[in-house]
């Protein structure tokens, strides 16, 4: 990909992580940190290049350390944003009363 | 490797052309990051967000298992083992951890992210063949040093920024702002070094030890300026603070996406970024602050020595016990609780679930109304209301409840103060002069839940409610005050 190709997918997906992240209820706030916490630990990919790759022994500790740190993030991050929805599951015993508006 | 159809598509860039690999790897990053937006869409609605998760889940085992399968693994036993220790820290601290203590593990996390920014533009610089960065002349290309230097220098912003986040946030460290003479000279000089080093970088063409150099005092730099960026920010504006590392976290893996040609990375690194920047947005909305002068920091720092805080002296007021709190919430058609953040330190979130059932059941309505900056980040007082089982049906937003306060027999304020205080509305010299707050005062009865009539908020601001005719001060340990609520209520 050349650097043009890359710049519009950049551009775009900051586009559409503003609409998105504008539809996010505001009660979900903290959730959303969580999981884009998990989700920015993407990085682990670069990290994974360098801790696979021969030819520098110090890029390869430092790769294998990112992984470590990038793996904290994405399990950590995914399951505190999992335990964190499921407390926002409906309760059924107590039905709430219905409210217009939401 | 050489299928037909597998030509790049720009000859002109020899990086792109070591790059060229199998069309479905492009498709799989691509994959990764449409179920990112995915996952972020899912928090629209509380049914959806769990499935959302899941698509977060989905996504990034799709980039980990493509990267793994597309590169020579020298050693995939050592790769494995940092997963599965790394994991199995993140999982035990995600099951571990207090709600309450949401913030400090998100500021703690973000350092994280940071850490791995540096430490990934570090390899790659030492190691650019592994990467696929190298130019035909056997050097980095230029404009991947500039992703590189930027990747590593916002990484280590985030990092260093995130760790005193941590600290403040945690306790470890005062949450008073630490205000250094010249602080804004100083910043801004290492922001423009920074810059400038990375100019240099760029186009310093001879592999070396002057190049390496130029590298290091970039990234060195950028530890130092993300902490003195955020020892001046008071533990107020933390909430603002957590937002925009979230971004910065977000900017990085952008930047190393860009360094790596790599969609997935750089379709999270946007989401990501403007996901911290809209949420530090609407807690500088929340607050009536410009996003400038929370960055700026110092506040909390002048009000807490200015005249208000003796204003507030041998002024008449009213306190009630647990027994008058319950009669009048018992006799209230409709009851609105507005919990802060010393209902959290408190533990309180599950007796006034339990307040709330009690009333319920005696036919009194019960909302909750929640500020955007209750809390110590976006969002924090729902997740503690959701943890105490709390319907989210019965939790409003500050526009979504405030002209109800009218029709409102009791405002049951716990743990909160400038939210409700109408000196942001009335005084303009007051420091949270224009922050929306609710409009506790037109209740018929204003309920406050206080440890003691001293401490007056962040802003160290006095509030007139606590004077008025119709309010009543509940003094004491908020849990403790609530449950003796309930007990008066069940007599």
């Amino acid at each position: 990909m050349d650097f043009i190709s890359i710049l519009s997918i950049f551009v775009l997906a900051c586009f559409v992580g503003y609409y998105v992240v504008w539809s996010v209820t505001p009660a979900l706030h903290t959730p959303l940190m969580a999981v884009t916490n998990a989700i920015s630990s993407v990085i682990i990919v670069g990290a994974l290049i360098a801790g696979a790759a021969a030819g520098s022994p110090a890029a390869k500790w430092l790769g294998l350390l990112a992984v470590l740190l990038a793996s904290v993030n994405i399990f950590g991050g995914f399951a505190v944003t999992a335990r964190m929805l499921a407390m926002y599951r409906k309760k059924e015993r107590r039905p709430a009363p219905t409210r217009e508006g939401r | 490797m050489v299928l037909p159809y597998a030509e790049p598509t720009d000859l002109s860039i020899a990086a792109d052309a070591v790059r060229a690999v199998e069309p479905w790897v492009a498709v799989a990053y691509l994959i990764a990051g449409v179920l990112f937006i995915l996952a972020l869409r899912g928090l629209s609605s509380p049914a959806t967000s769990r499935a959302g998760n899941r698509y977060g889940m989905a996504g990034m085992l799709i980039a980990v298992v493509t990267t793994l399968i597309t590169h020579e693994l020298a050693n995939l036993g050592e790769i494995v083992i940092a997963i599965a220790i790394g994991g199995a820290i993140g999982f035990v601290i995600a099951r571990r951890i207090s709600m309450t203590a949401m913030p400090q593990l998100v500021a703690a996390f973000h350092s994280l992210v940071g850490l791995a920014a540096v430490l990934v533009a570090v390899a790659a610089f030492l190691n650019p063949s592994a990467f696929g960065i190298l130019g035909l002349d056997g050097n980095i290309l230029a404009v991947t040093r500039v992703e590189m230097a930027l990747g590593a220098a916002i990484g280590a912003i985030t990092f260093s920024g995130s760790v005193i986040a941590f600290a403040k946030l945690n306790g470890s460290m005062s949450g008073a702002p630490i205000l250094l003479p010249m602080r804004h000279a100083i910043n801004l000089g290492i922001l423009l070094a920074i810059i400038a080093l990375t100019a240099a970088f760029a186009v310093a063409t001879e592999a070396g030890p002057g190049e390496g150099a130029l590298f290091w005092i970039i990234v060195a730099l950028a530890f130092v300026v993300g902490f003195l960026l955020i020892i001046p920010i008071g533990g107020a504006d933390m909430p603002v603070v957590v937002s925009m590392l979230n971004s910065y976290s977000g900017w990085a893996a952008a930047a190393m996406g860009f360094t790596l040609h790599n969609s997935a990375m750089i379709i999270t690194g946007a989401l990501v970024g403007s996901s911290g920047a809209i949420l530090s947005y609407i807690m500088c909305r929340a607050m009536n602050r410009s996003f400038v002068s929370v960055i700026a920091g110092g506040f909390g720092a002048e009000a807490a020595a200015g005249p208000a805080g003796a204003a507030r002296i041998d002024r008449p007021w009213k306190r009630g016990s647990a027994d008058d709190a319950a009669f009048l919430l018992k006799e209230a058609n409709q009851v609105i609780v507005i919990p802060g953040y010393g209902m959290a330190v408190a533990q309180a979130q599950h007796v006034l679930r339990e307040m709330g059932d009690t009333l319920k059941e005696q036919g009194v309505a019960v909302k909750y109304a929640i500020h955007p900056v209750a809390g110590r980040m976006p969002g924090h007082m729902n997740v503690l209301l959701a943890e105490a089982n709390v319907p989210y049906d019965d939790v409003f937003e500050l526009e979504d409840i405030n002209h109800e306060f009218a029709q409102t027999d009791v405002a049951f304020v716990i743990g909160a103060n400038d939210v409700v205080n109408p000196a942001a509305k009335t005084d303009r010299s007051s420091p949270i002069y224009g922050m929306p707050v609710f409009d506790v005062g037109k209740a018929k009865t204003v309920m406050f839940i206080k440890r003691s009539m001293g401490g007056a908020g962040y802003s160290g601001v006095d509030n007139e409610v606590f004077y008025m005719d119709r309010t009543m001060m509940l003094l004491g340990d908020a849990k403790k005050m609530v449950e003796e609520i309930n007990k008066a209520l069940h007599d």
